[in-house]
């Protein structure tokens, strides 16, 4: 018996080793576990063993239904993973085919930039607000201290809708500037971006419609010192840390002291110069105007009923379109208004 | 205003040991930016001064000459000259092999008809002069040097280009800078030194007084603040010495003649622009400074006939109009060489006055310029003065005596307080009241105590901060320690501008790109949009100066603004485009100044077999992403910019908010596009009025939906809108959604009818539906749906 046992183990082996496929792996369960299978038929032969041999018989018997067992389920899986390597090998893809096309639009270059700045501008704690640019000439000259027959008023410069030069398309953001005053008590802080006009004829720096962002802080004790620190940080957020800046005096009927603020030119580094040649960046100035700023002043806080004696503040504006330009290096105005789709997808 | 850093190195203050580079930064961060500056020597290099030794006659030609000139080197250099003017002992500018003449002229040796020639013999134009800066030189052969020199001199320092000419931006708040003296006045204090002043000395004649010749008449006194006038007799007109003329064409100012020379150095030198008159052509010995009558013709100095009307100043005898005052002279009181008494005006005119008339009759000059920023009315007296020194030191006329100086306006003398405490408050600094007082007299500006008492030619120092700006670029802006305030404010967008920037985040997220275009249209949009002749919104608010008609009326709508860009990119054959701008229109309200200025989203697209349901699909996504309540599209034929069968006017809450659909073929057309153009229009002002509460938890549904499909036949003419409608309205409380998901039409379908399958969920909150449910639900729809629409189940 113990002969047949072993010889049952070997051949199961061989068999189940030789076994390729899930169905030949049951046909062989069958015949050796089964209720009619090899081993169950030597089984039924342990009643004529004699009672000393009849547990160690057992025993043997246990042990390779055991081992086949073992065998079996150790095929199974050998055969169940050999069948899914093959499913998926013929499942497999040429991952190179581009994927659907699925098209994203693009923000205008001008207002991904202006984002940017914005907000960087309500992280500081400035309010964004929007005004008309249509606009009274209160607003965008009297009351800033543009007097009468001052030449932006002049109709080659500004364009009007009435015959008193009374309502007009406003030429600067810094009519938001008295708009926001008369509306707000101090302290204040806001940004204005927005679209402003002048005669201008297109060309490849002017445009008769451009952006301006302007600033407006107003609260007791604002120094000239905090419009500089205001100035820099904003510049290094938007430029980088690098950006070197300076200012200069300079002058605007609504600010005193009034100052520009230039950039040190990225391409030259201040030199002038690139390759023995005037750098073409900043027309070999070393330098690039980013922006005018100033103290707020007096009389317009007058006009605008906020008292000059208790308050100050100060203002700034920036040219969106050459900010734009510079990050983006954009060398043509045009092509910001043009809105070619092979333009604006490049953003 | 150009400047040459040699005048006022030699006249008012040295700063002959700054650097060029050095010089221009520190003037530029004090407050008077230089625009641009350049060596006069730059463009002229390898050029000397060379002696004639020898000169024969060319074995080639029968014009040529072949000299040997010494350079001051070993060997004479031998050059070819086709001039004829040159004789041995001249001494003559040499370009030697190698050397760069003005417009980049390159000199090299070469051969002449066979003979060598080692460089170029240069008249007055090869180097970049003219007549009018060496007067003894003849214009057509070579310059003839009598200029104390030595043989292989640089010619730049012959000719006075030994220097660097540098160009500001002035500010139009600081008129006293248009001229030698204020910027003079600016480099000293840009670098703590002072400057010498030069008080002008006439000595005066014997020919008698300007009393006894002349007569000033100023009627028009408003616009004349001051009239000073001084003769000059026995003239003798010639040409200005050697320094006067290279100051002068330096500042890029044509030496004419000795008296023209003068006005126009007195000019560059005080800032006050001055005229000569030619006294034999003053009528009567009389100036009469007047309005212009209508109609009144003068002819300027440039010999154009300039038409005046009242309002224009002229300087006139008793007769005619001799000059336009503060612009130009007239031609028939012009200086010549035979004038022999001369009549010197300075004078000060409203600056607002010159400038409108020189915009008026299109000639703005170097005087109107100067005279449009309001000048010094203090300044005429010593200009004029200066004017008479430079003849006494000419030598060119007799001075007479006396003045005439007629006042109408002067500013009184202005003080104000100096409070050091207060500009520093203002500036964030820490200056000292002693170095406050230390700048401001370098700008020559008196400080008595606490008093500061501001000069004549500072108009623009009215109060504290004009002082504050003053001591704060003296100390330097970039000084200033840089500081950072608080304040209690809290940033943040409007409403408005966070639902603008999330529908910009949708658009983009299915595909449009952002477009900007102007606000200004042409009034021709509304033709080519078929807008009706009485359409309101042809009502435009219309640019009365507009740069031309494309761009002289605000628009009211913003389609043709997408439509004209869609056109732009079909044009440059872009196969297809998706684009969306937030537009503002400018819609005129009776009775107010100003316009309102709505916000219009639009969204166009061409190309890639974009049709109505996509772009419909696209606007509902928009609408879901911006939680709007449920818009509802109704089938308009009447909007003629669109086609007819494909046009939905989109209601929200029971407010139109704006249109889709294919644009009108014609209009397409008038576009010059040959494709199906879809586009929406949205008014994004009203969104914001039909946004959805925000969102709260609702309870997730415990008991299963059931699902019905309902597959209807019913004719072409019912809309799925009007069955989705009657399947609410008969549904009742169980019913969650109905979901069209299927139009046939063909085998099985009679003709005029079609087959519409909708999806019906239903479920309740409290039990599982039974089929009964179902039933009950889907019978009381299909009643409903024969009874209302005549349909059917298919």
């Amino acid at each position: 018996m113990k002969e047949q046992l072993e010889l049952i183990q070997k051949n199961a082996l061989a068999a189940l080793e030789a076994a390729e496929t899930p169905a030949a792996l049951e046909e062989l369960r069958v015949k050796l576990l089964g209720k009619k299978g090899e081993l169950t038929a030597v089984l039924k032969l342990m009643g004529k063993l004699s009672p000393e041999e009849r547990p160690v018989m057992g025993q043997m018997a246990n042990t390779v239904r055991a081992t086949i067992e073992a065998k079996l389920e150790e095929r199974k899986a050998a055969i169940n993973a050999a069948v899914l390597e093959a499913k998926l090998a013929a499942e497999s893809i040429d991952v190179t085919i581009p994927g659907d096309n699925v098209q994203l639009g693009h923000q205008h270059p001008m207002n991904m930039v202006l984002q940017e700045i914005k907000d960087i501008f309500v992280g500081m704690g400035y309010t964004v607000v929007d005004g008309p640019e249509v606009e009274l000439a209160s607003y965008n000259f009297t009351r800033l201290n543009i007097e009468e027959g001052h030449p932006s008023r002049d109709r080659s410069d500004t364009f009007y809708f009435d015959d008193n030069d009374e309502v007009l398309l406003r030429t600067q953001t810094s009519s938001m500037q008295i708009r926001f005053m008369e509306n707000n008590q101090p302290p204040l802080c806001m940004l204005a971006p927005g679209r402003v006009f002048r005669k201008d004829e297109a060309d490849a720096t002017h445009s008769p419609m451009f952006h301006q962002i302007e600033g407006l802080v107003v609260a007791e004790h604002i120094t000239m010192g905090d419009l500089k620190g205001a100035l820099i940080t904003i510049m290094n957020k938007i430029y980088g840390h690098d950006a070197q800046v300076r200012f200069r005096p300079h002058h605007f009927p609504f600010t005193e002291p009034s100052c520009e603020m230039d950039m040190q030119c990225h391409k030259c580094h201040g030199t002038g110069e690139v390759d023995g040649q005037v750098c073409s960046t900043c027309h070999g100035e070393g330098w690039i105007e980013l922006l005018g700023a100033g103290m707020v002043h007096p009389e317009v806080l007058r006009n605008c009923g906020i008292d000059p004696e208790k308050y100050s503040g100060f203002a700034f504006g920036i040219g969106l379109e050459r900010t734009a330009m510079g990050r983006l290096k954009i060398t043509d105005l045009r092509l910001i208004f043009d809105n070619d789709v092979r333009f604006l997808n490049q953003f | 205003m150009k400047l040459n850093r040699k005048w006022i190195n030699e006249e008012f203050v040295d700063l002959s040991h700054v650097s060029d580079k050095e010089y221009v930064e520190k003037l530029t961060v004090f407050g008077q930016k230089v625009e641009t500056w350049e060596r006069m020597d730059s463009e002229i290099k390898n050029v000397v001064v060379g002696k004639v030794l020898d000169i024969v006659r060319h074995e080639n030609s029968d014009h040529m000459w072949v000299c040997q000139i010494d350079v001051g080197e070993e060997e004479p250099v031998q050059i070819v000259t086709g001039a004829q003017n040159v004789k041995v002992g001249d001494m003559v500018p040499v370009a030697k092999h190698n050397s760069w003449l003005p417009g980049g002229v390159h000199i090299t040796k070469g051969k002449l008809r066979g003979v060598k020639s080692n460089g170029m013999l240069c008249g007055l134009e090869e180097l970049g002069l003219t007549q009018g800066d060496f007067p003894y030189a003849i214009t057509d052969g070579i310059f003839i040097i009598e200029e104390p020199c030595n043989i292989g001199d640089d010619i730049n320092t012959v000719i006075g280009n030994d220097d660097t000419v540098v160009e500001f931006e002035i500010t139009n708040n600081r008129p006293d800078c248009y001229s030698i003296i204020g910027l003079a006045r600016e480099s000293a204090a840009a670098f703590g030194k002072t400057m010498r002043h030069h008080e002008p000395v006439v000595k005066g004649s014997e020919a008698g007084s300007i009393f006894e010749h002349l007569d000033v008449e100023v009627p028009a006194a408003e616009l004349c603040n001051r009239y000073s006038s001084r003769m000059v007799a026995n003239v003798k007109i010639g040409p200005s010495p050697k320094w006067l003329r290279q100051r002068l064409r330096a500042n890029g100012v044509r030496p004419i003649n000795n008296i023209v020379d003068i006005t126009n150095y007195v000019m560059l030198e005080y800032g006050q622009p001055m005229h000569a008159f030619d006294y034999r052509y003053v009528s009567s010995g009389k100036i009469v400074v007047r309005e212009a009558a209508e109609g009144e013709t003068l002819t300027t100095l440039d010999g154009n006939v300039r038409v005046l009307k009242p309002g224009m100043l002229v300087i006139a005898d008793e007769n005619k109009p001799i000059g336009l005052a503060g612009i130009m002279g007239g031609e028939n009181s012009e200086i010549l060489d035979d004038t022999t008494t001369v009549v010197f005006e300075s004078a000060n005119f409203n600056g607002t006055s010159i400038r409108q008339t020189a915009l008026a009759l299109g000639m703005r000059t170097e005087s109107s310029g100067k005279f449009e920023k309001n000048l010094d009315p203090m300044m005429t007296v010593p200009a004029v003065q200066r004017a008479c020194e430079l003849v006494e030191l000419l030598e060119c006329g007799d001075v007479l005596d006396g003045i005439i100086d007629i006042i109408n306006y002067v500013p009184a003398p202005k003080t104000l307080p100096l409070k050091p405490e207060k500009i520093n408050r203002l500036l964030g600094t820490d200056i000292s009241k002693e170095d406050m007082v230390k700048y401001l007299n370098l700008l020559e500006i008196e400080v008595e105590g606490d008093t500061i008492h501001v000069p004549s030619f500072r108009p623009d120092l009215n109060l504290m901060a004009d002082i504050a700006e003053e001591v704060g670029r003296s100390y330097g802006y970039n000084e200033i320690p840089t500081t950072a305030f608080k304040t209690s404010t809290q940033g943040g967008y409007s409403p408005e501008m966070v639902l603008e920037a999330k529908a910009g985040t949708l658009c983009r997220g299915l595909g449009y790109s952002e477009i900007i275009t102007y606000s200004f249209v042409s009034p021709t949009i509304f033709d080519q949009i078929r807008l009706p002749a009485n359409s309101p919104l042809r009502n435009t608010l219309k640019i009365q100066n507009p740069l031309g008609e494309d761009t002289s009326v605000m628009r009211t709508i913003a389609v043709p603004s997408m439509l004209d860009i869609l056109a732009r990119n079909y044009n440059y054959h872009n196969k297809a485009a998706k684009l969306y701008e937030m537009a503002k229109i400018y819609l005129p309200v009776e009775g107010q100044a100003l316009p309102e200025e709505p916000k219009m989203l639009v969204l166009g697209t061409y190309g890639n077999n974009v049709n109505f349901f996509s772009l419909k699909g696209e606007l509902e996504t928009v609408f879901a992403g911006l939680r709007l309540k449920k818009a509802s599209y109704t089938a308009v034929k009447d909007n003629p910019t669109y086609h007819p069968g494909r046009c939905a006017k989109v209601t929200i809450d029971g407010m139109d908010v704006g249109y889709l659909g294919q644009i009108h073929p014609l209009v397409a057309k008038n576009y010059g596009m040959d494709c199906e153009v879809y586009c929406a229009e949205i008014s994004f002002t009203k969104l914001l009025q039909v946004q959805l509460p925000a969102p709260t938890y609702v309870p997730l549904p415990k008991y299963p939906a059931v699902n019905r499909d309902l597959s209807l036949i019913c004719d072409e003419t019912v809309t799925v809108a009007s069955v989705e409608d009657v399947i609410a309205g008969a549904a009742g409380k169980l019913l969650r959604s109905v979901r069209l998901f299927d139009i046939y039409r063909g085998v099985g379908v009679p003709a005029g009818k079609k087959s519409l399958a909708f999806s019906l969920e239903l479920r309740a909150d409290d039990r599982t539906l039974t089929d009964a449910d179902s039933e009950g639900v889907v019978s009381k729809v299909l009643a409903a749906l024969q009874e209302k629409l005549g349909a059917s189940l298919r």
